[in-house]
């Protein structure tokens, strides 16, 4: 095979032996995985109610603890790993999130242009009368 | 409340003779028909061959089935609505009253794109994509036979309106308010949103499906850049699909629980917002369009590569042009509603993307005529339908630039310029790829060839009655004639209408010309059988096995080398002039065991769909239920796959021998 390392066809020997590809399932993984989960999610509980943290501070702590959650999920439940045989996964997590993005992006832009640009702005209303 | 909820006698439109005379035919068209196929003893034949069929390529059959049948209906509306505008000009009322006219524009919409072109794209996919991977099935047969009968099912509740109640009156995509149930207190709208949320479900889980079977089932050494462009566009067409539909889904979601249970989504009043919808609904809408029109263009491929004797053209440049729209097709919705109140520099930039996204398609038309230019083209019917969609698309593509400018498209807007814009996109991009796909896969799927001159007429009608029907739109959307117009007082587009209304008839005998080209095809098909199983000498995989392919596709597991397996294949079998030893030796081979589970829950839907469109809350959860049921009934099956023997196979491969074995 000249091919790249990533272009790997179904039934091609595998880049890596099969006794190191499972090392991102089994019981232990998603033992770890559960438990990762659970402190962060009972952190999140913890912060919201908290005085300790400077309370505007709150929203970005929760939101840090909820993208550590998403990175636990993809990890140990979902298996997105950097190993060659994950390109496919990692791939269509990238496309997802692109999409995602310009999709709330693009709307969020979208729906406040319209919304700020058709209010009934007293000047505009007079050019208009002007005609 | 009522047994029946809003279901009575008077959903009927008794009073209404057109309607009543073709909810007539179409009844006793479908019975005779079931009672034909009762009376002569296929009902066996087909649940065992076909409705339980989970085979890749019955699926794919079907589906072709149900699109060419609803292409009939959606093309019904379509003359009726040219006839009607061109009769009712200058105090004229036609024979459509208003609110019929508009129920038959809607219908005709949604018809066409959800009914006609997403089956037909999906159909061939479903045919083509396992065979050109080298693969045995989809990655998840049964799930691929669900798909289909969900599809199916929203054809069913979108044709039962025609006779019980009503359709919508809002265009085919639904605007709200006018969608709301302040303004649409009838059922026109629930009948548009159950069947197309059925329909939805389908096709997602058809997406996922083939995205699974193109990233996991390829014959072993295809590699990504080994793989047909078919494949590829179906990928990226896939993609697409898993990426949209569940926005739609989420939208009529939606718009259902603001006409159920009061919600103000997109309501005026409570904080909604009427532009969310029209944003949302592009969201999925742009992409739909590249989900129907690139298969096309990877159909387009193989035909210009097959009958030119070349390879594709630009292999790689084509792949990089299909992922990339596949991209920019979410950076164009917008312009879909340029007018409705975003200001310049918005509209600039979305203006700016539509026209970057025509380079990539740009690229594709210059790779399919250096394709063709130096090779000896052979002018087969799917040939003359693609040279027929280079000439006639880029000419559509054109007018899409012009629409891309924020200030031509203020100008007109909502006009029938704009129909005949996407008419003219469409139809060669989506549908005349379906037909040469039709034409060049038909041997394939059935072992015998369709009749060339037959189908010849028909592209020589459809192309000179598109023509004809749509460039006077041009014309009267450039006067200013709004489309969906019932009547006008505009004695000066009145001409320009008839000749739409000549295309039109010219349109509709290029449907006979392939309606006869079918008959006459299966009375003559000894003298076009294909005993080769590669009868226009083809590249790729599919044309290595028999036609009609067995269950199992390949008796032996394709192994593959380079792009154009199949055609490398054979240059080395020339090139030794001698035929390889075949392989007698054949191992048994596990095939997915036949499930009615698709057809069940689909009439579980159709059940509950019906019930929550009139009301009926109890049979609703019946309905629901039953679906339920049935498919956990499916996730306990006992057994999934059936054994096919070793001698079954080599007695298969002594009656049917391809000439060269991979």
């Amino acid at each position: 095979m000249t091919e790249m390392r990533w272009d790997v066809a179904p039934g091609d020997r595998p880049t890596i032996p099969a006794s190191e590809q499972g090392a991102s399932s089994g019981f232990l993984v998603y033992t770890i995985g559960l438990l990762l989960a659970v402190i962060l999610t009972v952190t999140s509980f913890w912060v919201a109610n908290t005085s300790v943290i400077w309370a505007p501070g709150v929203p970005a702590g929760l939101a840090v603890l909820a993208i550590a959650q998403m990175g636990v999920h993809l990890v140990f439940f979902l298996h997105i790993t950097t190993g060659p045989d994950s390109s496919n996964n990692v791939l269509a997590l990238a496309f997802g999130v692109l999409i995602v993005f310009l999709v709330l992006a693009g709307s969020l832009v979208i729906m406040a242009n319209l919304n700020e640009n058709m209010m009934a702005h007293s000047e505009l209303m007079n050019l208009q009368m002007q005609h | 409340m009522t047994l029946l909820g809003k279901l009575d006698w008077s959903a009927v439109p008794f009073d209404q003779p057109i309607i009543m005379g073709t909810v007539g035919g179409m009844v006793v068209a479908i019975v005779s028909i079931l009672s034909l196929v009762t009376l002569k003893g296929y009902v066996p034949y087909l649940w065992r061959e076909w409705i339980t069929s989970v085979d890749h390529k019955r699926v794919g059959v079907m589906y072709i089935v149900l699109a060419l049948v609803m292409l009939l209906r959606g093309f019904a509306d379509a003359i009726m609505m040219r006839t009607q505008q061109a009769i009712a000009s200058g105090g004229g009322q036609g024979y459509l009253p208003p609110e019929h006219f508009d129920q038959i524009f809607s219908a005709h919409g949604t018809i066409m794109i959800f009914f006609v072109a997403m089956p037909l794209v999906i159909g061939l996919m479903n045919f083509v994509v396992p065979l050109q991977l080298g693969a045995r099935d989809v990655a998840f047969p049964t799930m691929n036979s669900i798909s289909f009968w969900l599809t199916a099912s929203g054809v069913l509740l979108i044709n039962v309106s025609l006779g019980i109640g009503e359709f919508a009156k809002t265009g085919w995509f639904a605007y709200p308010p006018l969608s709301e149930l302040q303004f649409s207190p009838g059922v026109g709208v629930d009948y548009y949103l159950w069947s197309l949320q059925l329909s939805g479900i389908g096709t997602l889980l058809s997406g996922v499906n083939f995205v699974t079977t193109i990233l996991k089932m390829r014959a072993p050494g295809m590699g990504y850049m080994r793989m047909p462009v078919f494949c590829w566009t179906a990928l990226a067409s896939n993609l697409l699909m898993v990426a949209a539909f569940p926005v739609l889904t989420a939208l009529f979601a939606m718009l259902l629980l603001d006409r159920y249970l009061g919600f103000h989504f997109f309501t005026v009043d409570a904080g909604g917002n009427v532009m969310m919808y029209v944003n949302l609904f592009w969201v999925w809408g742009h992409p739909e369009v590249y989900i129907l029109v690139l298969p096309a263009f990877g159909i387009y491929s193989e035909v210009a590569a097959t009958f030119s004797e070349k390879p594709l053209f630009g292999y790689r440049s084509m792949v990089l042009a299909t992922m990339a729209i596949c991209v920019l097709s979410y950076t164009v919705w917008l312009h879909h509603f340029f007018t409705m109140g975003a200001s310049a520099n918005i509209n600039a930039f979305f203006g700016i993307t539509s026209m970057i996204i025509g380079v990539p398609t740009g690229v594709k038309v210059f790779n399919w005529m250096f394709t063709m230019y130096g090779g000896r083209v052979r002018f087969t019917v799917p040939v003359l339908w693609t040279i027929g969609f280079i000439v006639t698309f880029v000419f559509g593509g054109l007018t899409g630039v012009l629409l891309a400018l924020p200030p031509v498209d203020w100008q007109v807007h909502n006009t029938l310029f704009l129909v005949a814009h996407f008419h003219h996109v469409i139809i060669p991009g989506v549908l005349f790829g379906a037909f040469a796909g039709y034409n060049y896969w038909f041997p394939k799927a059935f072992g015998f060839k369709l009749d060339e001159s037959w189908g010849k007429a028909a592209f020589w009608c459809w192309f000179i009655g598109f023509h004809l029907a749509f460039m006077p739109l041009y014309v009267t959307g450039l006067m200013g004639m709004p489309r969906r117009l019932q009547h006008s007082d505009v004695l000066a587009w009145q001409p320009w209408l008839w000749i739409a209304e000549a295309g039109a008839v010219i349109i509709l005998a290029g449907i006979a010309c392939q309606i006869g080209q079918l008959v006459v095809s299966i009375r003559n098909r000894e003298n076009l059988r294909d005993t080769t199983g590669d009868p226009w000498n083809g590249r790729t995989l599919e044309w290595a096995t028999a036609s009609p392919p067995p269950a199992w596709n390949f008796a032996v597991q394709p192994r593959v080398h380079e792009i154009d397996a199949f055609w490398a294949q054979k240059q080395r079998v020339l090139a030794r002039q001698d035929l390889p030893v075949r392989q007698r030796e054949y191992a048994p081979i596990e095939v997915p065991k036949n499930s009615p589970t698709g057809f069940i829950t689909a009439f579980f839907s159709v059940v509950t769909g019906f019930a929550l469109i009139w009301h009926i809350w109890w049979i609703a959860g019946l309905g629901l239920l039953g679906a339920a049921v049935t498919l956990l009934a499916f996730m306990f099956r006992a057994q999934a796959e059936v054994e096919i023997s070793a001698e079954q196979i080599d007695l298969f491969n002594r009656a049917h021998p391809v000439e060269v074995s991979l």
